[in-house]
């Protein structure tokens, strides 16, 4: 959990959370969640029906990521909201570097929290992910 | 509407923290206490829903997917064919934690539908989109997630 007089608005955390996305880590996302959208794995249905050049990751797999993050930052269990837009499609040999920006800290209803914003980029700078969250502080 | 109920096991927690890479130690540990589960994890509940649409049915000859042809979907020979329910992508989730999700709850979901509006893009040509709002309740009745989803259908397929 942040700590109230270890954190201030502007702090960055920031974590590499895939380097040269595998089909495979693909695959596990769509056996793990129970997303078996042909779009995921079967490169035959998404080139020839879907009209893409291949398979890409489901945003859930990115947001998984990218969650991820945020939990090593804020810890388990101190999420009040988390919520992303997906801005461009991940695809398989994407790296994403995925960064959270403390924008407020506040009291409510009793509690501390810290207000925070997300953007997950892929290794040619463009933005895969933007997002804001809201975490208990301690 | 479908009836979900998912129990929160130890083994699906591992399984979903090792697909999103994932090394919290607490997630592969033996014990269960103290486990909560990632923040998307709840989205894994599809895999409770009898009639989830994204995975094949067991016995079901109209997969989507591609088996000899390209789609196992039986095009009615006009239109978009079998390409219609792909054509669907995640636009937006949203996710607000009332109470930790931990190992040994049993969830059920109640889905409701949200808005719908229509946007104009150079990527992707006509977008609709459709929001879906789902309330995840614990076996005692208690709120623990309300998630919010945005599913958008692309009149073709997104420019890269």
């Amino acid at each position: 959990m942040l700590k109230k007089n270890e954190i201030k608005v502007g702090d960055t955390y920031s974590e590499k959370i895939v380097e040269d996305l595998k089909r495979t880590q693909i695959v596990q996302y769509a056996g793990a969640s129970g997303d078996y959208n042909p779009l995921h794995s079967d490169d035959k249905f998404t080139k020839e029906i879907a009209g893409y050049p291949g398979v890409f990751a489901h945003g859930m797999l990115s947001m998984g990521m990218t969650g991820k993050m945020l939990t090593n930052f804020v810890g388990d269990g101190t999420l009040k909201k988390f919520g992303v837009r997906f801005t461009n499609q991940v695809w398989p040999g994407d790296s994403l570097e995925s960064t959270a920006t403390i924008i407020d800290i506040k009291e409510e209803d009793g509690e501390t929290l810290a207000e925070i914003v997300i953007e997950t980029k892929n290794q040619d700078g463009a933005t895969v992910i933007t997002g804001s969250a809201i975490a208990k502080v301690g | 509407m479908s009836k979900i109920k998912m129990p929160v096991e130890k083994s699906h927690i591992m399984m979903f923290a090792r697909s999103i890479g994932d090394a919290n130690p607490k997630y592969y540990e033996e014990k269960d206490e103290d486990v909560i589960a990632p923040p998307t994890f709840i989205q894994s509940s599809a895999q409770y829903d009898p009639d989830y649409f994204l995975r094949p049915k067991i016995g079901g000859d109209n997969w989507f997917g591609s088996g000899k042809e390209a789609t196992g979907m039986k095009s009615s020979g006009s239109g978009s064919g079998g390409g219609g329910a792909a054509m669907g992508l995640h636009a937006e989730q949203h996710y607000e934690y009332h109470q930790p999700l931990k190992v040994g709850d049993v969830i059920s979901a109640e889905v409701k539908p949200g808005k719908t509006w229509e946007k104009e893009s150079k990527r992707a040509g006509k977008l609709k989109f459709s929001e879906s709002v789902t309330e995840y309740r614990n076996q005692e009745g208690e709120l623990i997630i309300t998630a919010t989803s945005v599913g958008v259908v692309t009149e073709k397929p997104v420019e890269n």
